[in-house]
């Protein structure tokens, strides 16, 4: 295995693109170093980006949004005041993720791209609509957070390409997002189901959502009928059924060791439900 | 395989290893710098007991590379007291007998002194949390709770 | 020092003093199993079967061989032939033979320079495998038509026509059954389920081998019982045991699961072909989940018939439990021992199989046996209490086991402490704390017999009058502590002045393991005894140096007395004094104490538990816990409280989450802690404690074994509390959110 630590995304691509066995970005290592612990993953490669400028860092964009470096861990997110006042759902979904000792080092973007349909910040980040930068031989693009997963383990990110930052757009006034899962214990657990709400809430009626659901699918879903069921309503008894019944009827959940398929069904809704009523409320300055 | 050169600081002192590529930082402190206070439970981040501070930061030393240490400055339980003056964490552990196997406990006193650096006054459920990734299987948690904020309390007063 | 409130008049019994380990614990110098290196060490990596019972065809090391730096490769070719019984069985499970019986079975394992190396190498060796069917649950083993694990294994006692699966059968019992039932206004039975669980103990099994081609060697090794760790070894490698030393490091946690051999005789055998050089051998963490000793699963059928005043006219039991594809580990008897225990009933049956499956060889675990038992029997007498509206401690105290009590398994009980348990978590104002919506108590007693075993102690006196103690029971939790107190109390010395040394094989006569709960009462008899043959030959030294009778010198304060006007007057003669004269008074004086000691005192205890549920998720929280328990008397407090709780929240986790999760293709898919899901310490509330105390009559300073007892309650008690919280009984452990969920969606229909 040979260790790298390029001091650019264009470097690190390269090294990508060049490399003919196994290759892996390592940002804070907690699924990487798991896997190749475990005999998974042993990669040829390990391309170490932490080295590259820029990478730690948290900055507003021209539009009011986030750009977030893809070395920030998820313990540095949860201490930014600001960015948690925007967007408290993604961080919620982010300080999630393991230990406080996981917290110390993962990040955002190995999140995704370990590409787990149970992924805590994966729900969030795509119920808020943020966008990664894909860096690779032919330069960047934007892609949106819910076309990088295609299944377990799996990313549309073509050999030699490399995510090198998250985007969260601007958050605009009566927002309101949130993160709920369902784990057996009170922390250390993977998600057994997982669900994300991002609202709009203008004149107490919601205006805008999305709703994406974790570990009830392939990948992190995002469900348009579940936002339809509580857009133009005040998240009122009626609404929140329909968003439940639109939930469990997205849901097409496996039966594994983590929990069963109707439990995971009947969560999720359950989930949907409790996590638009905490967005709400916080869209409504009634909650942090 | 080629092994990387790695200098870094270790409780205040300077550390030079050769690395494998593949080692952890935890296997780099056991094997290469004697370091053994450090515990492998689980290798998977699970357990917390190779709990370090990577430059100040709270991390298990199973998943950090090795390699990855070089220019920084790691703590481990074995800087936890100064000479023969043990921290408060070590001293009420011992008092509140709040270890049993005590193999848990180096990684659970780094944490513990992680927590209080930034919150020296936690209340149970805060220290509770914290302590989350930290499994310990013999006390049932109770008298590291109680350590942990009788330390505190000390801590507070002390300053 | 704080001295505890305790009728003792007791100098040091009974207060917290820091153990003399601490200082080492809490700064990492303490040295457990992976923590020591040798010069020349090699390192080792063992290849493990994926498949749950499969042929082995064939094993090719040649690639790993060819690696440089690789130096031994070892499959059951290396080791000898002609063991028979538990001897083989153990080789068998060390290194699997023809066949591989279990996920995770050791077929090979292979000694390098360096541990990535030895890793690297593992994986080059190829092994041909043919699949067999194979089965991992109890009554599917058991059922017609499942695979034949180890046909002819089966002991005369099973009765004829059970599979061949059934290898042991027991049953015993007392009175009248059908009267019994036939008194009782309500008799209910139901099948009660339990999955496998594992030790969990934190520290990975780890040793450190060294045996030349005299088959000599030495052994550093993490384990409970080291003269077990020498007879296994020395067995299953076919050499003499007084040539093989096993130096016990610390223990990183055994709660029974290091009583026994897994990976042990591989570093042997691996040193003694890499031409003597030492073997580290330290196993990951899914290799102790998948090869080291889970408990056993099991499926028990109870009927318990009750009359409407809450008096248990009569009760029947049959239990089925494997423990792996060797026999003997299924802990039947003792779950049959412990299933009315707590009881005193006019009638009774007890009848258990023990069954094999394609699982790895069960180990003890806290109390084996017994957890299973109580979640049977206590879920059902909670069940009748339920119908029948009666208090659940009331209706214990009406049928309990009393002082000369025959019990549920023969012998009467002598001096227990059941009914001062039951009293005093009904005295706690946790039994009376209001509950709100979705919450639910539960209450539950438990028993274990407790255990003497042998046992070896010698204790010095040295030239400053302090005192080193040799035991052979390992630390596990702060028993050096308690055995220094109960040396220095009888010695009328500091308790700072006693060491207390755990030594290897060759410093002591045998001594079992620390297991049965038997550390404090065991070795603390017998230091007790060595104090006293020492304190005998110091009344000797002084009788001499005063030339009285010895009879004419007591011993008390830590100095030699005249006894009484009579015999003179002299100054006292303190130990140091003693201690620094000896050269020249006839030598060192040392005590020792051999025995299988008998008086073990059992056990008994009563939880309390409240807990809320989610009725839409089916989570379960635990609010408050409530451990009581005897004692007899508790010599170092906290370290009492210690077993108290570590033993209920393993007993937590148990009912709540643990268990072995096997896939169709009989591989387990839960090895990492990540979803092994052992209780964190956010999942918990503080665990509130009463230690009683009835003193156990056969032991110098009344104690009982402490250990086991608390990690049986909490099964049974769980579940009773969900029930009261949701109004649905869950009869399979563990008690998950699905199942919650699915048991409260059934009530709901039903």
């Amino acid at each position: 295995m040979r260790y790298h630590t390029p001091k650019s995304f264009d470097e690190a691509a390269a090294i990508a693109a060049k490399a003919d066995g196994k290759t892996r970005f390592l940002a804070g290592g907690t699924d990487v170093l798991v896997q190749l612990r475990a005999g998974m993953v042993t990669p040829d490669d390990l391309i170490d980006i932490k080295h590259i400028a820029g990478v730690s860092d948290i900055a507003r964009t021209a539009d009011g949004g986030w750009r977030i470096g893809v070395a920030v861990s998820g313990a540095e997110l949860g201490r930014h005041a600001a960015l948690c006042a925007d967007w408290p759902g993604v961080i919620e979904g982010m300080n999630l993720v393991g230990s406080t000792q996981v917290q110390g080092r993962a990040t955002l973007v190995g999140n995704l791209c370990n590409g787990s349909p149970a992924a805590d910040s994966v729900p969030g980040l795509i119920a808020a609509g943020a966008t990664v930068t894909v860096t690779g031989p032919k330069g960047s693009r934007e892609v949106a957070v819910e076309a990088i997963p295609t299944g377990p383990g799996k990313t549309v990110l073509a050999a030699g390409e490399v995510i090198s930052a998250v985007t969260l757009p601007a958050r605009g006034t009566g927002g309101g997002d949130a993160y709920l899962r369902f784990i057996p214990r009170t922390e250390m657990d993977i998600a057994v189901v997982g669900a994300a709400v991002n609202l709009r809430v203008v004149g107490g009626r919601i205006t805008e959502a999305r709703v994406a659901l974790g570990a009830v699918a392939p990948t992190v879903i995002l469900v348009p009928e579940a936002a339809a069921a509580i857009i133009g309503t005040d998240l009122n008894d009626a609404a929140l059924a329909a968003l439940t019944a639109a939930a469990e009827a997205a849901a097409k959940p496996i039966s594994d060791k983590r929990g069963t398929a109707a439990f995971r069904k009947e969560v999720v809704g359950v989930l949907a439900r409790r996590a638009a009523l905490i967005a709400f409320a916080r869209a409504k300055g009634e909650a942090k | 395989m080629t092994k990387i050169h790695v200098s870094a600081t270790v409780n205040g002192d300077p550390v030079e290893y050769l690395a494998d590529p593949r080692e952890s930082l935890l296997d780099c402190l056991r094997d290469h710098l004697g370091l053994t206070g450090s515990k492998e439970g689980c290798g998977t981040g699970d357990c917390g007991a190779c709990s370090v501070q990577l430059d100040g930061v709270l991390v298990c030393s199973c998943l950090v590379l090795g390699a990855e240490a070089q220019g920084k400055k790691i703590e481990t339980v074995e800087g936890l007291s100064r000479g023969e003056t043990l921290h408060p964490l070590q001293r009420k552990f011992i008092e509140h007998a709040a270890l049993q196997c005590g193999f848990c406990t180096p990684g659970i006193l780094v944490a513990a002194k992680a927590l209080l650096e930034q919150n020296p006054d936690p209340n149970e459920s805060e220290i509770r949390f914290w302590l989350a990734g930290n499994l310990c299987r013999c006390t049932g948690y109770d008298k590291i709770i109680r350590a942990v904020q009788d330390a505190a309390a000390e801590m507070r007063g002390a300053a | 020092m704080a001295k505890d409130e305790l009728k003792t008049g007791y100098r040091l019994i009974g207060t917290r003093p820091d153990r003399p380990d601490g200082l080492d614990k809490v700064t990492g110098r303490a040295r457990y199993g992976a923590d020591i290196t040798a010069p020349g060490m090699l390192h080792a990596a063992v290849v493990r079967s994926p498949h749950a019972h499969a042929r082995i065809i064939k094993i090719d090391a040649s690639k790993a061989l060819a690696l440089p730096g690789v130096k031994a490769v070892i499959t059951r070719a290396d080791f000898p032939t002609g063991l028979t019984g538990e001897d083989w069985n153990l080789q068998e499970n060390t290194m699997a033979g023809d066949v591989a019986l279990y996920d995770g079975h050791a077929v090979a394992a292979v000694a390098a320079t360096t541990k990535l190396l030895a890793q690297d190498a593992a994986l080059l060796i190829e092994v041909e495998y043919e699949i067999l069917p194979h089965v991992t649950d109890v009554d599917a083993a058991m059922a017609p038509g499942a695979p034949a694990i180890r046909p002819g294994s089966a002991d005369p006692s099973v009765p004829e026509g059970m599979h061949p699966n059934v290898i042991r059968y027991i049953d015993f019992g007392h009175g009248d059954l059908a009267a019994g039932f036939a008194a009782a206004d309500l008799v209910r039975e139901a099948t009660y389920k339990t999955e496998a669980t594992h030790q969990g103990y934190i520290e990975p099994h780890a040793c450190l081998g060294q045996m030349g081609a005299d088959g000599r060697g030495e052994m550093w090794v993490c384990t409970q019982g080291q003269w077990y760790i020498r007879r296994m070894s020395a067995a299953v490698l076919g050499i003499e045991a007084a040539n093989l030393r096993v130096t016990p490091s610390e223990i990183g946690g055994g709660f029974g699961g290091k009583t026994t051999i897994f990976m042990e005789p591989l570093s042997l055998a691996l040193s003694k072909k890499a031409g003597g050089r030492p073997v580290k051998l330290v196993m990951s963490r899914s290799e102790v989940f998948r090869a080291t000793g889970p408990t056993a699963s099991t499926s028990m059928d109870v009927k318990i018939g009750m009359k409407k005043d809450g008096t248990i006219t009569a009760g029947q039991v049959y239990f089925r439990m494997q423990g792996g594809a060797f026999p003997g580990m299924s802990p039947i008897s003792e779950a049959l021992q412990c299933a009315f225990a707590c009881y005193d009933v006019p009638a009774l049956k007890h009848e258990a199989v023990e069954v094999l499956a394609n699982r790895p060889k069960a180990a003890a675990y806290r109390a084996p046996g017994s957890p299973m038992a109580a979640f049977a029997v206590e879920s059902m007498v909670d069940e009748l209490c339920r119908e029948l509206g009666l208090d659940p401690i009331a209706t214990r105290l009406k049928n309990a086991a009393r002082n000369g009590s025959k019990s549920s398994f023969g012998p009467s009980y002598n001096q227990i402490g059941l009914v001062e348990s039951l009293e005093a978590a009904r005295a706690h104002p946790n039994y009376a704390a209001p509950l709100g919506p979705n919450q639910g108590r539960g209450v539950a007693s438990g028993f274990w017999m407790n255990h003497g075993g042998e046992t070896s102690v010698s204790l010095a006196i040295g030239e400053d009058g302090t005192v080193g103690v040799m035991v052979g029971t390992p630390d596990v939790g702060g028993s050096r502590a308690s055995l220094a107190l109960m040396t220095a109390e009888t010695l009328g010395i500091p308790y700072e002045n006693v060491r207390v040394n755990i030594v290897e094989t060759g410093a002591l006569g045998v001594n079992e393991p620390t297991h049965g709960s038997r550390a404090t009462f065991a070795s603390g008899k017998a230091a007790v005894e060595a104090a006293r043959q020492a304190i005998g030959e110091m009344c000797r030294r002084a009788a001499a140096e005063w030339g009285i009778d010895a009879d004419a010198v007591e011993w008390k304060d830590g100095a030699a007395h005249p006894a009484g006007p009579n015999a003179g007057k002299f100054p006292p003669l303190t130990i140091a004094e003693i201690g620094a004269s000896m050269g020249s008074t006839g030598g060192p004086i040392s005590g020792h104490h051999e025995s299988v000691p008998g008086g073990v005192g059992a056990s008994f205890g009563a939880h309390v538990v409240d807990v809320e549920v989610d009725p839409e998720t089916g989570r379960t929280t635990v609010l408050r816990y409530l451990v009581v328990q005897d004692a007899g008397r508790a010599i170092h407090p906290a370290y009492v409280e210690g077993q108290y709780q570590g033993g209920a929240v393993q007993g937590i986790g148990w009912a709540l989450n643990e268990e072995y999760v096997y896939g169709t293709d009989g591989r387990l898919q839960n090895s990492i802690f990540l979803d092994y899901r052992v209780p964190v310490a956010s999942d918990l509330p503080m665990i509130d404690t009463v230690i009683v105390e009835v003193p156990n009559p056969g032991h110098p300073y009344g104690v009982r074994g402490v250990g086991e007892t608390g990690i049986t309650p909490p099964l049974p008690a769980m579940a009773s509390a969900i029930a009261a919280a949701t109004g649905a009984r869950l009869r399979s452990l563990p008690m998950s959110p699905p199942k919650v969920l699915a048991a409260i969606r059934a009530k709901g229909r039903g």
